[in-house]
């Protein structure tokens, strides 16, 4: 493999330095100048330099909430393009959601997974197992048989399914404690949501949607916070999305208890308002709340109350989306739009700088995730999973561009700031000035 | 009916936009000329209903009642007749407010029904009318009387009862104006700025 | 320009008294032996009825006859669309076959709005009644009803304005108490609520009404009581206790009634439950205007149909701002 230098970049946002990539790592990083192709100072040889000036390099993004939709669901998404996708957006590895048909709840069913992602080299995939046997929250899956599969699953998560029955959420924290395993919990108390379409509040009521209140989710969030302290256990939480969930962890975190928790970029962004158009493109779970959740969720993100930013990728087909509200489908693409969404509701309003933006999208999922060889520093002899951003660039949303086989963004036609320009997985590029390689 | 543009300024500030053609005196004496029309007519009056169509035929109408009782000693029957769902132009034109339909209490049914109207055109309107009104009974004769008749007939319709006949060039607006609505009584002729014909 | 109607929030004061006069002149009609207007004649539209509402259904029917509309039925029930085909596919087929306008009913909130701004049809939409949303033509006749009842037969171009109107029942599950909520107070009506507070949604208060729990209290206060019915399934889901109990707290009797003034109405859009909500005391008194505003119901639908599709554009305009449609 040759030797890429990637010139001029400001390295998390920081200083503008050189960095050398030599095969699968990186080979050194230096002040800019002091690695050059013509032989003096270090040798770069004959590698191909990529002009970064006004770039950001960030390491490889790592996605710990993605549905891949494979296998069962190949008409939204595959494997390959969902990891296309990923590139795109500048990640380099994902976890890929259990909930596929079947239900990634056995080894078979996550090797498959995981083979799939090996096979489409645009990301590394790693599967996420299913709590329980085909979500349906009354049955341990072999969460062992999982881990030690060829897989290595070591995040288990029935999302899109609440874990509701107490002691199954109590008996999973416990479990996999002995292989290092997080559980990650949607929490959504299913009796407080039943028939529920979107945030209930001042908006529901006017559109006579069933109302999806915050404390179906805060009630699960205090609860589940409480197990883990109980039995001594870690605790992920998928997507929060009320100001309430925000106190809850910042109150577990403050008491001690070993709580991680991830917020969606569209959860930074957009509110109930918007399903005022009865739009299902606005349709998610769990559903776009109001202004005050919004100023909430981006506060505790820089704060750190919030570890990660997560998209929750969720592909649907076209006709999933094209019909009334009731009939849609729940859920976003994010993968293409995360980072800019990133920029505009957290770097321009100064609530994060980019080595923020580093470490919430790139350093501590992987730390949650224990994905090997990801999240690492910009230095000499790490992985080189690396990211070049063009913060400058500003364009609209266009889903036709898109990697990923589903095209149901909320930001068609919205403008947002910042370009991926390139993606490199182990020193391959998987994306080129924007396009995938 | 309205000839006039009201987004065109000219009709009202340019001195030839408007000529008055009939004053108030002309207006009534024109009235009380038809009133003995229609008695003689119809052999003293007896059985006459008076239909004005929307909004100043209602107000002949009216006034032709008052005057047909100085003569005949007798109230006569008046209503109104309202022709917007009827129309042929129905869909050539926005959606527009009802008028009044108001049948004396007792019908129409073998009477002799003179409808009203201050302008005849085209007979669009008039033709309208005998829709409408065969919807509502069946009279023993229906006669039309108006207070102009400006010419340009798009149908087989004449009138029975004709206050003024005025020959006009498409080109040219007639309006009528009533105290009842308008503050003053006249016809005016004026020039049309713009516009499609459509007026009557 | 308002090509449809699918709320009543929609409707200006002015559109609003427009439709009411307008149903005025239609009501006349029917005193006509010949019961029947050329107005939309040649004109074809479809009910599109996605829900069983068979009142509802033959309202719009009458209107649409009596119009000279020529009307297609489409009930979903043992159609393609209990077979799968989407409201996409149903709304386009029917406007292939020359639809000029769609009258629908749809259990989902939102149904008619997608329909009306998504691209899918041209042909105006009006809606019939979504889910828990809305149901503006409702609205429009008992607003029709309360006119004539507390301002006077042929009241026309005035509105509401300082009557007190209460709702009692189901608010959270009613399309109708939303609609009447909206429109009443366009038109100037003082409007309160009356539920128990499992059935009022949460935001409630941010409505353009009074709500209150008390039943006894507000009646003294009220020119009209609308009693919305209330489902017995409602009772299992835990919304009150028992059907009794819900009857003793919220329910109108012959006793309630008579803490009404004495010029007060009571009126019910139904199908109603008697004994539930309403007792047959109330139902079959003077008082009750639930058989007359069944035949307002016509002639507010003939208002509404033939102001909007009656020219080459509606009369009515447009409250909501555009830029709340999709593109």
């Amino acid at each position: 493999m040759s030797k890429i230098l990637i010139r001029g970049a400001k390295v998390l946002g920081g200083d503008v330095q050189d960095v050398l990539i030599d095969g699968e790592t990186i080979a050194a990083t230096a002040r800019k100048g002091e690695i050059d192709i013509s032989g003096t100072g270090l040798d770069a040889g004959d590698a191909t330099v990529i002009d970064a000036e006004g770039q950001i390099l960030l390491p490889g993004l790592v996605d710990l909430h993605t549905h891949l939709r494979e296998p069962g669901r190949e008409d939204s998404e595959t494997v390959l393009t969902g990891t296309q996708a990923a590139a795109r957006g500048g990640y380099t590895s994902v976890f890929a959601m259990a909930n596929t048909f079947p239900v990634a709840d056995t080894a078979g069913v996550v090797e498959q997974v995981w083979r799939l992602g090996k096979e489409s080299g645009y990301c590394d995939v790693q599967p996420i197992g299913a709590v329980t046997v085909g979500l349906e929250g009354k049955k341990l899956a072999e969460l062992g048989a999982m881990h030690d599969s060829a897989a290595g699953v070591t995040v288990f998560s029935d999302d899109g399914k609440c874990v509701d029955d107490a002691v199954i959420m109590r008996r999973a924290l416990e479990y996999v404690k002995a292989f290092g395993g997080v559980v990650a919990q949607h929490a959504q108390e299913p009796r407080l949501t039943e028939g529920a379409q979107m945030n209930e509040g001042i908006v529901s009521a006017e559109l006579g949607l069933g109302g999806w209140p915050a404390v179906a989710e805060e009630s699960i969030i205090a609860r589940d916070v409480l197990l883990a302290e109980h039995v001594g256990s870690r605790v992920h939480i998928c997507h929060l999305s009320t100001a309430g969930s925000v106190e809850l962890v910042r109150w577990a975190k403050s008491r001690g208890i070993d709580v991680t928790a991830e917020v969606t970029p569209h959860h930074l962004l957009l509110t109930d308002e918007l399903v005022r158009s009865y739009n299902p493109v606005y349709k998610v779970n769990p559903p776009l709340r109001t202004e005050r959740d919004v100023m909430a969720l981006r506060e505790a993100l820089a704060d750190g109350t919030i570890d990660i930013v997560a998209t929750d990728h969720a592909p649907h087909p076209h006709e999933d989306k094209d019909c009334e509200w009731a009939a849609a489908a729940m859920g976003m693409v994010g993968l293409e739009t995360a980072l800019s969404v990133v920029q505009h509701t957290m770097v321009e309003t100064g609530l994060l700088d980019w080595a923020g933006v580093a470490d919430r999208m790139s350093h501590k999922p992987a730390e949650i995730g224990q994905a090997t060889g990801h999240g690492r520093p910009i230095s000499a002899g790490e992985p080189a999973n690396l990211t070049l951003v063009d913060p400058a660039y500003r364009g609209e949303v266009n889903p036709a561009g898109f990697a990923s086989r589903s095209r149901n963004t909320p930001y068609e036609g919205r403008e947002l700031p910042g370009r991926i320009t390139h993606t490199f997985l182990r020193g391959r590029a998987t994306v080129v000035d924007g396009k995938l390689a | 009916m309205d000839t006039q543009h009201p987004h065109h300024p000219q009709d009202q500030t340019h001195p030839d936009a408007a000529r008055p053609v009939l004053e108030g005196p002309d207006i009534a004496r024109v009235l009380t000329r038809i009133a003995h029309e229609i008695v003689e007519r119809a052999k003293g009056a007896d059985d006459v209903v008076l239909l004005g169509i929307p909004t100043r035929g209602v107000f002949l109408a009216e006034r032709l009642a008052v005057k047909l009782e100085g003569i005949t000693g007798r109230k006569t029957p008046v209503g109104s007749l309202d022709i917007t769902m009827y129309r042929d132009d129905l869909r050539m034109k926005p959606a527009r407010a009802l008028g009044r339909t108001e049948i004396p209490g007792d019908g129409i049914d073998g009477r002799l029904v003179v409808l009203v109207d201050d302008v005849l055109f085209s007979g669009r309107t008039i033709r309208a009318a005998l829709d409408a009104l065969g919807d509502i009974g069946r009279p023993r004769a229906v006669q039309l009387a108006v207070l102009v008749d400006r010419g340009h007939r798009e149908l087989p319709i004449r009138a029975d009862y004709v206050g003024k006949n005025l020959p006009t060039s498409l080109r040219e607006t007639v309006k009528v104006q009533l105290a009842e609505e308008d503050g003053r009584d006249a016809v005016l002729l004026g020039v049309k700025q713009t516009a499609p014909a459509g007026e009557q | 320009m308002m090509r449809h109607l699918i709320s009543a929030a929609d409707l200006t004061r002015d559109d609003a008294v427009l439709i009411l006069d307008t149903t005025e002149e239609m009501a006349r009609v029917s005193d006509r032996p010949i019961k029947k207007l050329p107005a939309l004649r040649g004109r074809t539209i479809c009910n599109l009825f996605f829900e069983d509402s068979t009142r509802t259904r033959i309202s719009f029917e009458a209107a649409e006859k009596r119009l000279s509309a020529d009307v297609i039925n489409f009930a979903a029930k043992g159609s393609s669309v209990s077979k799968g085909e989407s409201l996409k596919d149903t709304a386009q087929t029917l406007e292939a076959m020359g639809v000029d306008a769609v009258v629908i009913r749809h259990s989902a909130s939102g149904a008619p709005f997608r329909l009306a701004t998504s691209g899918w049809i041209d042909a105006p939409v009006i809606n019939a009644g979504d889910g828990t949303h809305q149901h503006p033509t409702q609205a429009l006749l008992d607003a029709f009803t309360m006119r004539r009842r507390l301002v006077g037969k042929d009241a026309l171009g005035q509105d509401l304005a300082g009557k007190r109107i209460t709702l009692v029942g189901d608010v959270l599950h009613s399309r109708v108490a939303r609609s009447n909520v909206d429109l009443l107070h366009t038109l100037g009506a003082e409007v309160t609520l009356v539920a128990p507070p499992t059935l009022l949604p949460v935001g409630v208060e941010h409505w353009t009404c009074d709500v209150s729990y008390d039943l006894d209290a507000v009646l003294p206060k009220s020119d009209a009581v609308m009693m919305l019915r209330v489902q017995r399934e409602r009772m299992n889901a835990a919304f009150f206790p028992t059907e009794r109990e819900y009857s003793r707290r919220y329910g109108l009797d012959g006793e309630r009634m008579a803490k009404m003034p004495e010029h007060g109405i009571v009126m019910h859009p139904g199908p109603m439950v008697r004994g539930m909500e309403i007792t047959a005391e109330v139902a079959d008194s003077d008082r009750c205007t639930v058989v007359e505003q069944v035949a307002n119901g016509v002639h507010t639908r003939m208002a509404v149909l033939y102001l909007l599709l009656g020219g080459n554009e509606p009369a009515v305009s447009h409250a909501r701002p555009t830029d709340s449609e999709n593109k």
